[in-house]
C-alpha cells in the first residue's frame, strides 16, 4: 500500500518520542502506520545514516524509485546488499515486535499479586472477572510451556484456580481439591459446568404392564415431550418437557412407569437378574431398582428387598405395590446383619447401591453438597461401604447354579468410595471382577496418586454428567469364585503388594507352590549339607502340619521351619556329642 | 406373621367375594409364579402386624427367618384390620381385584382425575358399566383405556344408573390410585 505521507517529518516526529512506545495518535491513522513508525524509529537507532533502509522502509515507493534511478551500478551491489539487511532487519523487528505482542497478551494473564488479590476480597465477588481469569488459567496450563508467567511455577496457576473455583462455583476447599486432582484442566470445567446443570428427567417403563411404544404414546397425548433415553436402554424415557406433572398421571398411579434417575438403570443392567433367581437389595429405598429387578424377573424367583431407615420403608413398599411387584420380602435390617438373618452363601446375586457422599448428584437443585462434604465423610462413608460389600459377598452363593454375582454401585466420584471399595473387597475375600456389561462409560482409576489397585479394576465403570448425561456414577460387578475367606489376619500380613497386584488365581497358585515347593528346597539344602535325617524330619513335620485353608499353611510352615532349624542345630550338637564320645 | 384363623379368613374372603364372586376361587387356587421352586406352589394369606397379606407359599418359606420386629412387608398387602376388628380392602389390592373383578365401570376421561382425588363417580363420568351390576356391589374402577383406577361400592344398580340424573353418585368411593401420593403414609 503506497503511504501519501512523507518519510521524514515522521522520522523527526519519531526521534522526540521515547522509542518503542506504540503511539495512540497514530494508531487511530491505521495500524500499518505506527508499525511503520515503530520500524522507522528502531531503524533510526539501529541503522544511523543509511539512507537506503529509511527510504525502503518508512518511504513511499515513488521517493524509493527516484533514489534508485539516481545510483550507479556499482554501487548496484552495495545496494543489493543493503536492501537484503534491510530485509532481515525489517523480519527480525517483525519477529521482537510479535514477542513483544504475546508478551502484552500474557501479561493479561498474569497471576493477580497479592494487592489485587487483597482488593478483591474486600469488594464483593465480581463473577465475570473470576470466570474469565479461569479461563485463562485453563488456556495457560493446557499450554504451559510456551504460555507461562516467568516465574510463575504450575503451583501458583492451580492455588489461583483453586481460589477461583472455590469463590465462583461456591465448593469447599476439600471438593475442589479433588476435583483438581482428579480431572485435567479442561475437563475440570466442563464437570463443574455440567453440575451447574439439571439432569433430564428419565421414566422407565413398567415392562409388568405395559411396554414402552404404548406407554409413550400414551403419555405423548398427554402433553409429555418425551424420547427413548437411548440405544442403552429398552425401557428408559427421557423427559423434556411436560405439560403435565409426570409423577401424577394416572399411568403413574396405575405403575406404568417409575420416575429414576438414567444413572440408576446401570446397576440393574449390569446385575442381569434372571427368573428364579434369589436377590438381594441392600438399599432398596425409595424402590427404583428393586422395581426393576422384579421386572426383569418377571415376578419370578424372591427379592429381599432391605432398607436400613425406617421412615423410608413407606415408600419403598409403595412402589413396590403400586408397580405391581409381588416377590418381594421386604425388611429392616442393618445391610451388615443380614449374612447372619438370611444365612451365609444362601443367595444368586445381590445389589449394593451403597450410602455414599452423593458427591456425583451435584445440580442446582442439591446445591448443599458442594460445601458439606469433608474428608470426614468419605471415610465415614468409605467404613460403611467396605463393611457392606463383605457382608454382600458374604451372602452370596459362589456356586449357584446361575448366578454369584455382587453388583456394587455408589453416585459418588470419591476414588475413597469407589476403586477402594473394590480393592478393598477383592483382598478380603475371593471374587473377581467381570465385566458389567455397559459398553459406555470410562474405566475405572487403576492408579491415581500414590494409590495402585488391581489391574482389573479397568472392567468398572465411571460416569461423569458433562460426558455421559447423567450423575457421576460408579458401577462395578464381581463375581464370588468361591465360599472360602481368606483368614483375616494372616492374609494382609503375608501377601505383600507386588503380590496383591496379581491375580487372586495367581496369589492362590503362589501360595499351593509355596508349601510344596519349599520344604523341597530345605530338603534339599540340607541333604546338601549331609543332614538327610533333618531333611526327612522336615518333610513330615511340614506335612503334619498341613492344615486345609492355604494362608494358614503357609503362616504355620514358616513356623515350623524355625523349629525345625531349631530342631536340626539340637540334632547336629546331638550327633558332635556323639561322634566326640 | 401367622396365618388367619377363622372369623379373619370369613371376614376378608367376604370383602373380596364383594368384587369377585364365583372368581374368588381362582384368587385362593391360582398357581404361583413366585419363588425359585420350579413346581409352582399356591398363594395363601397370612395376618403380620394387623395387615393382611397375600403371597406365595414359597415367599412366605423364605421370609420366616426374618424376625417379626424387621419384616415390613411380604409379597402384596391386600388390606387391614381396624382397631375394632373390622377389615377394609387398601388400594395396594387393586392389582389383585382388577384382574378377577366380576363387575367393573368404566370412567369418562374427563372424570378420571376427580375420581383420583377421591371424590366418588358420578352419572356424569360414567363410560361404561357392567351388566347386571346391583346396588352394595363391590365395583373396580377402570379409565376407558382399561387402566385400573381403584374400586368402590355401587350405589345403583345398572338399570338404575341409566335413569338416574348426571348428578347422581352411582359409585361410592373406597379406594383410588392417587392414594399412592395422598396417603402414601398410612398404606
Amino acid at each position: 500500500m503506497p503511504m501519501a505521507k512523507p518519510p521524514n517529518p515522521n522520522s523527526q516526529k519519531n526521534e522526540k518520542r521515547p522509542q518503542g512506545k506504540v503511539d495512540e495518535e497514530e494508531e487511530e491513522d491505521g495500524s500499518q502506520v505506527s508499525d511503520l513508525d515503530d520500524e522507522q524509529s528502531r531503524s533510526d537507532v539501529s541503522s544511523d545514516g543509511d539512507p537506503f533502509t529509511d527510504d525502503f522502509l518508512g518511504g513511499s515507493d515513488e521517493e524509493g524509485e527516484e533514489l534508485r534511478s539516481e545510483s550507479d551500478e556499482s554501487d548496484l551491489e552495495a545496494k543489493s546488499r543493503a536492501i537484503d539487511e534491510a530485509r532481515a532487519r525489517a523480519e527480525l523487528e517483525a519477529d521482537e515486535e510479535l514477542r513483544l505482542n504475546i508478551k502484552e497478551e500474557s501479561d493479561e494473564f498474569r497471576l493477580p499479586t497479592k494487592e489485587e488479590l487483597e482488593e478483591e476480597a474486600r469488594l464483593p465477588p465480581n463473577l465475570s472477572n473470576l470466570q474469565r481469569r479461569i479461563k485463562e488459567i485453563v488456556r495457560v496450563l493446557t499450554n504451559f510451556k510456551t504460555l507461562r508467567q516467568e516465574g510463575a511455577s504450575r503451583k501458583d496457576y492451580i492455588d489461583q484456580l483453586k481460589a477461583d473455583i472455590m469463590a465462583y462455583y461456591g465448593y469447599n476447599e476439600f471438593l475442589a481439591d479433588t476435583f483438581i486432582e482428579m480431572f485435567p484442566a479442561v475437563e475440570l470445567i466442563e464437570l463443574l459446568e455440567a453440575f451447574e446443570k439439571n439432569r433430564p428427567e428419565c421414566l422407565r417403563t413398567n415392562t409388568l404392564k405395559t411396554r414402552r411404544r404404548d406407554l409413550a404414546g400414551v403419555l405423548i397425548n398427554r402433553g409429555v415431550n418425551l424420547d427413548p433415553v437411548g440405544k442403552w436402554s429398552k425401557v428408559g424415557l427421557v423427559v423434556y418437557e411436560s405439560q403435565v406433572p409426570t409423577g401424577a398421571t394416572p399411568e403413574y398411579l396405575a405403575g406404568h412407569y417409575m420416575r429414576q434417575a438414567a444413572n440408576s438403570f446401570l446397576p440393574v443392567m449390569a446385575l442381569a437378574p434372571q427368573e428364579k433367581e434369589r436377590i438381594v437389595d441392600m438399599a432398596a429405598a425409595p424402590g427404583g431398582k428393586t422395581t426393576y429387578i422384579a421386572a426383569l424377573m418377571k415376578n419370578t424367583g424372591v427379592i429381599y428387598a432391605n432398607e436400613y431407615k425406617e421412615p423410608r420403608l413407606k415408600s419403598l413398599l409403595a412402589n413396590i405395590h403400586r408397580m405391581g411387584v409381588t416377590n418381594t420380602v421386604v425388611c429392616n435390617y442393618d445391610g451388615k446383619e443380614l449374612p447372619k438373618i438370611l444365612g451365609l452363601n444362601s443367595v444368586d446375586r445381590v445389589l449394593l447401591d451403597a450410602p455414599c457422599t452423593g458427591t456425583g448428584t451435584v445440580c442446582p437443585d442439591q446445591q448443599s453438597i458442594k460445601t458439606s462434604k469433608s474428608i470426614e465423610d468419605v471415610q465415614n462413608c468409605a467404613f460403611l461401604q467396605k463393611q457392606l460389600i463383605l457382608a454382600a459377598i458374604d451372602l452370596v452363593d459362589a456356586n449357584s447354579k446361575s448366578g454369584g454375582y455382587v453388583v456394587y454401585s455408589t453416585c459418588s466420584v470419591m476414588i475413597p468410595e469407589n476403586e477402594a471399595i473394590i480393592d478393598y473387597a477383592l483382598r478380603k475375600r475371593d471374587v473377581k471382577i467381570v465385566p458389567c456389561g455397559l459398553d459406555f462409560g470410562r474405566s475405572g482409576f487403576i492408579r491415581f496418586r500414590e494409590h495402585r489397585f488391581h489391574p482389573s479394576l479397568e472392567k468398572t465403570r465411571r460416569f461423569y454428567p458433562h460426558v455421559n448425561n447423567m450423575e457421576g456414577f460408579f458401577v462395578a460387578k464381581l463375581k464370588k469364585l468361591s465360599n472360602s475367606k481368606p483368614a483375616a489376619p494372616g492374609a494382609p500380613n503375608t501377601s505383600e503388594k507386588t503380590e496383591e497386584a496379581a491375580a487372586i488365581d495367581d496369589d492362590k497358585k503362589l501360595r499351593k507352590d509355596a508349601p510344596n515347593g519349599k520344604p523341597e528346597q530345605l530338603k534339599n539344602s540340607r541333604n546338601g549339607k549331609g543332614k538327610k535325617k533333618i531333611g526327612f524330619k522336615s518333610g513330615t513335620h511340614s506335612e503334619g502340619k498341613v492344615s486345609p485353608s492355604k494362608p494358614k499353611l503357609r503362616k504355620k510352615w514358616k513356623f515350623a521351619s524355625r523349629e525345625e532349624i531349631s530342631q536340626a542345630r539340637e540334632e547336629k550338637r546331638k550327633s558332635l556329642k556323639k561322634r566326640k564320645v | 406373621m401367622r396365618p388367619l384363623d377363622e372369623k379373619e379368613t370369613a371376614a376378608v374372603f367376604e370383602k373380596l367375594f364383594k368384587f369377585t364372586g364365583p372368581n374368588l376361587k381362582h384368587i385362593v387356587e391360582r398357581p404361583a409364579v413366585e419363588g425359585p421352586d420350579d413346581p409352582p406352589g399356591r398363594y395363601c394369606f397370612r395376618l403380620h402386624k394387623n395387615r393382611v397379606y397375600y403371597a406365595s407359599e414359597s415367599l412366605v418359606r423364605r421370609s420366616t427367618n426374618v424376625s417379626r420386629a424387621r419384616l415390613a412387608g411380604i409379597g402384596t398387602c391386600i388390606g387391614k384390620f381396624t382397631h375394632h376388628g373390622s377389615f377394609r380392602l387398601t388400594v395396594q389390592a387393586l392389582d389383585l381385584l382388577a384382574a378377577h373383578a366380576r363387575h367393573k365401570v368404566w370412567l369418562k376421561p374427563t372424570a378420571e382425575m376427580s375420581f383420583l382425588y377421591g371424590n366418588s363417580v358420578l352419572k356424569s363420568g360414567l363410560g361404561r358399566i357392567t351388566d347386571n351390576v346391583k346396588s352394595g356391589d363391590g365395583v373396580v374402577v377402570f379409565s376407558m383405556t382399561d387402566v385400573p383406577l381403584g374400586f368402590g361400592v355401587a350405589a345403583r344398580s345398572t338399570q338404575d344408573c341409566r335413569k338416574a340424573h348426571a348428578d347422581a353418585i352411582v359409585v361410592n368411593h373406597q379406594a383410588d390410585a392417587g392414594e399412592y401420593l395422598r396417603n402414601e403414609a398410612e398404606l
